[in-house]
């Protein structure tokens, strides 16, 4: 099999899950691209390792560490948008901005509605967590 | 075998491709679509669903490649828990059920640009660098005995690195999500 | 024990203004005591020293604190018959200004400031006058154009005091600045600082730049004793309290410069360029503050130009290289001018004005101030060199050392070559003295007869007089008014006008602290010339050049004094006449005999000749509009690159601070753009 073809693959997948990560603003889809950009890496470990056919296989046993890298941080991210949600009210990453240097961005305002709604929203995010859990 | 050793034959090329060429090809062309979908869809839930589909793809393309432990693994993982963790962290922000019209950010012309320039750099590099290689797919490279000889053999040490990992993670989203006490 | 005792002088005052400092505001009770008794001590050890040094005693100490470098700087002590003598004089009119001011400034809240200054002013000038060292002689020196400052602008509230102090400490420092140069000029050619070793090269010929360094010296003189060009501060600086005016004029600030010639005379005496620019000036200062004086209103701007004057006679003594005349005269001249300010001083108190004009319509101040009156009359005859008052014989050692001078005979008193001195200048030294004469004659008549014998008026006349309150000043001039405003009483004068038309019997004001200083400095007024006659008295200290008036001179001048007297009698009474004839009624309400003396010499007389506004045109303008150039540079063009250079980093700060926006994918889309720019780079450079 030609090497071009999972690499193209590969590398057009990754493009993809970068736009995701740039472009969606709920920050779950944003880790669901993060997914997408780490299987990208996992197809061309499994290609290269199939082409170069490694004594060690060192190119499957990464991906096998990666994937398990993958799930911890999927769930170490979902923890942490879990906690923003929680706090802010929201899971918009463009509105997580407390970062912003300087006093003239309309980010403030937003934030101050936002944590407005985190107080509101607390309450019930904890009902479904009591729920969840 | 190396790329040296693989001189150009004439009896394989673009235009002769076989068979499990075209299969990798259309289930790649599966894959690359629902990855697009899952960036581009206004609805939430659907996003996650057409990640499955992407995710699900690929691990045919493993098997494809002769790597069918991984596909399992991949299976298992990425379609059986990854996919079912951001469903639940979906929920549990209260991503709307439904077509969302604000779904993208205002960086998406941004993003889109650098993604273009990216693919655009990336496909040139790779096209460019493995014009005239071939993986020989006639001997099994990824049957789990092999993998699970290397890697009880020679990869035990980070494997258990990473099991260490895995528990930290799991101690720490555990400590993030906790609620603090108010008073105590 | 005598260095002890002259060390103390100095130093007692110099204490006493630190303790008056410390404790004035926490213990108001110790200020009059702290301000009078250690100058009253100092005065006696000044007295105690003067007999122990004796006729022709030397003390000289010197010690050297720690080594200055190159030339030595020593704390030294020079006495000398002309230091005792002048020190003498400083602390007893230290101790009857003191003596004055508390009473005098009684009222006032500053007035431990003010006694702590005058006691540190005293001090300098003890210091001054009792160094060898011309660095420790210069930091007296400096230390009273401070304390003037300050003291002049005691009324720091009232805009001309500001100014005035402002303008005697700038027009003495800009005589300083080459007085400092001269000072060293003659340090590199002798070798040292000592005022000793100094004579002593000059002495033995040593001094090779003597007329640069005299000349030099010449202009902090002439700064400092108030001569022509730089004498305008002094009868501005009439805006201070009065007893800070006779200490001032009497003894301290102008005295130093005439001193430090004397000092320094032997030096001057190799030097001809010096001595002839010196009496330049002093005849132009002369003649030029008489007829100042004569126009002036304002009672102590009359007294501040006879200053200038008389400063002018010392310096005319010191171009014609008789110091001994030139110390007499300081010495007569410090008594007497003490006593005048003093007692004008009272007459103003009572008249609560200081204008001329509004004087001579008071009826019945002769009654009320009896003191002043004869204390003001006995100091007026001095100024005007009548005999046998005090001034007649030092005016006269000075004419007569102008006269000898003129014969080529200059009484220099061993001192340097009497060959020095051109016949010439002695000459215009003599002439210019007996003009000087009488107009001082005419100015102090003028005054005597405007502040005490007030014209008996018509009824007529007198209601238009007071109808015209404010117009009557508008003939006597700006002066007039501004001189009502100076003193700060505004309303007294038309009080006091009113209560003297009521005909109250008013009885003798003033306290005693105020009346008895004037009779103590009297008594040198009046007798302080007779120790000039016996050769074993004053002359025995002083170089022992005879100071008897020759008999050339004397009748003369005494002829010019009465002359000078009797032409402002005569004026007087020709103005008294149309007066009370109602001619001038609502114009000259005063019986000013000053307008038919100096006729169209008046106005610019009135104003000084015009040499403030000459001055205020030529530099004062040029400076400010410099001033105002380097500004608009400073803040237009080296502002602007300041600016910029805060300004360019700020605007790109602003660029770059829109790129910290807080957007997470903003930050991500950069980093991955970054990576993909690199990587094509990368890839196309290879």
């Amino acid at each position: 099999m030609h090497l071009v073809f999972p690499a193209v693959l590969a590398a057009l997948l990754f493009c993809v899950g970068l736009y995701g990560v740039l472009a969606r603003r709920n920050a779950v889809l944003m880790l669901m691209s993060v997914e997408l950009m780490l299987n990208a890496v996992n197809l061309n470990l499994v290609a290269f390792d199939v082409w170069l056919r490694d004594a060690l296989h060192s190119g499957q046993a990464l991906t096998l560490f990666t994937i398990t890298v993958a799930a911890a941080e999927i769930g170490l991210g979902l923890a942490i948008v879990l906690l923003i949600f929680r706090n802010r009210g929201t899971a918009d990453i463009d509105r997580v901005g407390r970062l912003t240097d300087g006093d003239e961005q309309a980010g403030g305002d937003e934030q101050a509605g936002g944590d407005e709604q985190a107080d509101g929203a607390e309450t019930v995010g904890d009902d479904e967590m009591e729920g969840v859990g | 075998m190396n790329l040296a050793a693989v001189p150009l034959d004439s009896t394989r090329g673009f235009l002769s491709p076989s068979g499990v060429e075209i299969v990798f090809v259309l289930v790649g062309l599966g894959v690359l679509g629902a990855a697009l979908l899952t960036v581009t869809t206004k609805q939430l839930v659907h996003a996650a669903l057409w990640l499955v589909v992407a995710l699900g793809g690929l691990a045919i393309e493993y098997l494809l490649l002769t790597a069918e432990f991984i596909a399992w693994v991949q299976v298992l993982i990425y379609v059986g828990a990854v996919v079912v963790l951001v469903l639940f962290g979906l929920m549990l922000t209260r991503a709307p059920i439904g077509a969302s019209p604000d779904a993208d950010s205002g960086n998406r012309w941004v993003a889109l640009g650098v993604a273009l320039a990216a693919a655009a750099t990336l496909v040139t590099l790779v096209v460019d660098a493995f014009r005239s290689t071939w993986i020989d797919l006639g001997t099994v490279a990824g049957s789990t005995k092999a993998n699970g000889v290397t890697l009880f053999r020679y990869w035990v040490l980070p494997f258990e690195a990473l099991s260490v990992l895995l528990l930290a993670a799991l101690v720490g989203a555990i400590v993030l999500s906790r609620r603090e006490k108010k008073e105590p | 024990m005598t260095l002890t005792l002259a060390i103390l002088v100095p130093l007692l005052p110099f204490l006493g203004a630190l303790a008056g400092l410390a404790s004035g505001r926490r213990a108001p009770g110790l200020v009059r005591p702290l301000a009078v008794l250690p100058t009253l001590a100092s005065a006696v050890l000044a007295v105690l020293v003067l007999t122990r040094i004796g006729a022709k005693g030397h003390l000289d100490s010197a010690t050297r604190l720690t080594p200055t470098g190159g030339l030595p700087i020593s704390l030294s002590l020079h006495l000398d018959g002309i230091a005792v003598l002048l020190a003498a004089l400083v602390a007893v009119v230290a101790t009857c200004v003191q003596l004055y001011s508390t009473a005098y400034l009684r009222e006032d809240p500053r007035y431990p400031s003010y006694a702590a200054l005058v006691s540190l002013f005293t001090a300098a000038m003890l210091l001054v006058v009792y160094s060898g060292d011309l660095i420790v002689l210069l930091v007296g020196w400096e230390v009273m154009g401070v304390c003037s400052y300050f003291l002049v602008g005691h009324h720091w509230e009232r805009p001309d005091a500001r100014s005035a102090s402002i303008k005697a400490f700038l027009v003495t420092k800009l005589g300083d600045v080459p007085f400092l140069f001269g000072i060293f000029v003659l340090a590199t050619d002798a070798g040292t600082f000592q005022i000793n070793g100094i004579l002593g090269a000059a002495a033995a010929g040593r001094l090779h730049h003597a007329t640069l360094a005299a000349l030099l010296l010449l202009c902090g003189v002439a700064g400092k004793s108030a001569q022509f060009p730089l004498h305008t501060w002094l009868p501005d600086a009439m805006a201070g309290p009065t007893p800070v005016s006779a200490l001032i004029h009497a003894a301290t600030m102008v005295a130093a410069g005439v001193y430090l010639v004397a000092r320094l005379e032997p030096v001057f005496l190799l030097s001809t360029a010096a001595l002839v620019v010196l009496g330049i000036m002093a005849v132009i200062t002369m003649i030029g503050s008489g007829l100042c004086a004569l126009a002036q209103d304002d009672l102590k701007r009359v007294l501040a130009y006879s200053t200038v004057g008389q400063l002018g006679y010392m310096a005319g003594a010191l171009a014609v290289g008789d110091r001994d005349a030139a110390l007499f005269h300081l010495l007569t001249h410090g008594a007497f001018k003490a006593l005048l300010f003093l007692s004008a001083g009272v007459v103003i108190h009572a008249a609560h004005t200081n204008s001329l004009t509004a004087m001579s319509r008071m009826d019945g101040l002769r009654r009320r101030v009896p003191d002043a009156y004869a204390t003001m009359g006995i100091g007026l005859a001095a100024l005007a060199g009548l005999p046998p008052f005090s001034g007649f014989f030092s005016k006269d050692a000075v004419l007569t050392a102008a006269e000898r001078a003129a014969d080529g005979d200059a009484l220099t008193g061993g001192l340097g070559p009497a060959g020095n001195v051109p016949c010439w200048l002695g000459w215009t030294v003599l002439i210019g003295g007996l003009l000087a004469a009488l107009l001082t004659a005419a100015y102090a008549a003028r005054l005597w007869l405007l502040a005490f014998f007030p014209v008996k008026r018509t009824a007529t006349a007198a209601t238009a007089a007071t109808a015209a309150t404010e117009g009557v000043a508008g003939d006597a001039g700006v002066a007039g008014v501004a001189g009502v405003a100076r003193e700060g009483a505004v309303a007294p004068t038309a009080a006091a006008a009113a209560a003297l038309a009521s005909d109250e019997p008013a009885g003798p004001v003033g306290p005693a602290a105020m009346v008895a200083p004037l009779w103590l400095l009297a008594v040198p007024s009046v007798a302080l010339g007779l120790v000039g006659l016996w050769p074993h008295a004053l002359p025995a200290w002083l170089d022992g050049v005879s100071l008897t008036p020759s008999g050339v001179t004397w009748p003369i001048a005494t002829a010019v004094a009465l002359l000078g007297a009797g032409l402002a009698w005569f004026a007087w009474r020709r103005a008294a006449a149309r007066v009370l004839a109602g001619a001038e009624a609502d114009a000259a309400a005063a019986a000013d005999p000053a307008p038919l003396l100096l006729g169209p010499l008046l106005v610019p007389a009135r104003v000084g000749f015009g040499v403030d506004t000459f001055y205020d045109r030529a530099f004062v303008r040029p400076v400010l509009g410099a001033a105002r150039l380097v500004s608009f540079l400073d803040r237009e063009v080296v502002e602007t690159y300041v600016k910029g250079a805060a300004g360019t980093p700020g605007v790109i700060g602003r660029v770059v601070r829109r790129a910290q926006n807080g957007n997470t994918q903003g930050y991500l889309s950069a980093l991955a753009a970054g990576v993909v720019v690199l990587a094509v780079i990368v890839a196309v450079a290879q």
